[in-house]
């Protein structure tokens, strides 16, 4: 069972963080950024050429943070790879000792440094999670084929519960933990109080029981990264009042740490939230902090091994 | 029907370099549909080509597609060193067959299979994927509508009722929802739709359809 995994079975709130390789070969970078966070969370989420930017590979990435004594969650995207590719780098990961796998769809390539690439989406999230629980449970490929050999996997999805049709959020939810999903990292929640209606209809669906919802934070350094996310990330809430409060504060930085402390406060409140997955994007060095001030410190101590 | 729209004049015309007697050919199907390859426009092209300097003229096939069409040509072909086919991609390849010898430039990118929405406006509506499922999804595709081609959608862009990847275009998935709910059916699109057998697409290499029934 994958640390993580161990965390959310023995009922701690967990803590979970992201890190974005770099563009380039300097694992000094990924060494970096998982030795700040290693002490402060559970595992390392890698995201997978995000926003459709070539980076170091998320596989590769993984196994660095391994070696820096850093549980890795290694997110897999269907943009890029087919199912034959996905169920082969599945193998691998697995081969390797990697455990925590984040099935998503995929930013769509017209987002990021290569528009003019053709996409894959072979398969969706929904249907990555299916086969890869197909492989954990059943031992079998997508095609029916058997494997061989021990397959360890905690399998994950996203979800965002503030998109639209906003309705049918709470089942899309479903349909990923029909097809496999032990735990879910939503995405940034500013907007607590839409975030509770949305865990409400959770409860109602029980599926709070059935998997392991981690509520994702966004610490932000100013009021312009909060508007750009306002105006450019679609799926995002984010409160008129939190803006107001960012623009009049005298140190924005600190009022941006002290809003993701709130809102990581209130979360833990809500029935069927059991963890915290923190997005710092490029501002990894602040997650320490964040956990120490949201009372999350010192986490469960992690088995070497 | 198949759209098209017309190549930009100065690449026709860096196309044709070298070539002075010029065939415009329109066709009479799709693209005289979509505005883009008829006798109206086959004609507007000749008289610019004309005015550049081409001996260009314009003639209509009813449907380059289909070989017994274009072989009516054959006097007007071959008086001409090139021609500039205004059909779709494939009334090009078909035309060509005909006339091996024939430069044959496209006038047109073939862009999508689709249908018009407005006067002047026209939409993608399928992909030819070779196994429709379009009534899963209250029958608006998502394999060619969605920009991710999801079959267990809306991802998490969606917003207002459009699609991230480009804000004007309509979501997909909201348009499913909104169908599936107005038929009382949205507990159908709880259903986990499978991985899709692709391979009665074109990603199985070209495709043919043989009906022995009709055959000669």
């Amino acid at each position: 069972m994958s640390f993580l995994e161990s965390v959310l079975q023995r009922g701690i709130f967990a803590v979970t963080a992201e890190v974005g390789p770099p563009k380039g070969t300097e694992r000094s970078v990924i060494e970096k950024k998982c030795l700040q966070l290693r002490d402060y969370v559970d595992a390392v989420n890698i995201t997978d050429n995000q926003t459709a930017i070539v980076r170091l590979s998320s596989f590769a990435s993984c196994l660095i943070a391994r070696e820096c004594g850093v549980e890795p969650v290694m997110q897999m995207v269907c943009r890029d790879r087919n199912r034959i590719a996905l169920q082969s780098d599945f193998l691998g990961a697995c081969a390797l000792g990697i455990e925590n796998f984040l099935c998503l769809t995929g930013d769509h390539q017209s987002m990021g440094n290569h528009p003019q690439a053709k996409n894959v989406f072979d398969i969706d999230s929904v249907q990555l999670l299916g086969i890869l629980n197909d492989m954990k449970e059943k031992k079998i490929f997508q095609c029916g084929e058997t494997l061989k050999g021990e397959v360890k996997a905690f399998l994950g999805a996203g979800e965002n519960p503030f998109a639209d049709p906003i309705e049918f959020r709470v089942y899309r939810l479903a349909k990923k933990v029909s097809a496999g999903a032990r735990f879910v990292q939503t995405q940034a929640v500013f907007d607590v109080e839409m975030f509770a209606r949305f865990m409400e209809e959770v409860r109602k669906m029980g599926l709070h029981e059935k998997t392991h919802i981690l509520a994702g934070v966004i610490p932000v350094k100013s009021p312009q990264a909060l508007r750009y996310m306002q105006n450019e990330v679609p799926g995002l809430s984010i409160p008129a009042s939190l803006l107001e409060r960012m623009e009049k504060a005298p140190d924005p930085r600190e009022e941006g740490v002290q809003i993701c402390v709130e809102i990581i406060e209130k979360l833990k409140t809500i029935e069927g939230v059991r963890g915290v997955h923190i997005m710092a994007i490029a501002w990894e060095s602040i997650v320490p902090e964040i956990v120490q001030r949201s009372n999350l410190y010192p986490r469960p101590r992690k088995e070497v091994g | 029907m198949i759209v098209g729209e017309r190549k930009p004049v100065t690449e026709i015309i860096d196309n044709l370099k070298g070539y002075r007697k010029v065939l415009v050919l329109a066709c009479g199907t799709c693209v005289t549909v979509c505005m883009s390859g008829g006798e109206k426009e086959a004609q507007e092209l000749a008289s610019l080509l004309r005015l550049k300097g081409f001996q260009a003229q314009a003639q209509t096939v009813e449907r380059q597609c289909e070989k017994e069409f274009n072989l009516q040509l054959q006097t007007g072909i071959c008086a001409c060193e090139a021609v500039v086919s205004l059909a779709c991609g494939i009334g090009v390849q078909v035309l060509a067959d005909c006339f091996p010898r024939v430069p044959v430039f496209p006038g047109l990118n073939t862009t999508f299979m689709g249908a018009p929405v407005e006067q002047g406006i026209w939409e993608e509506r399928c992909s030819g994927c070779g196994e429709c499922l379009v009534h899963l999804f209250g029958n608006v595709c998502p394999i060619t509508r969605c920009a991710k081609s999801l079959l267990n959608g809306p991802c998490g862009g969606s917003r207002g009722g459009k699609c991230e990847v480009k804000p004007e275009r309509d979501c997909a998935w909201q348009l499913i929802y909104d169908r599936m709910k107005s038929q009382g059916k949205l507990e159908s699109l709880l259903e986990v739709q499978p991985p899709k057998n692709w391979s009665f697409s074109r990603y199985g290499g070209q495709r043919k359809m043989i009906r022995e029934d009709v055959k000669l």
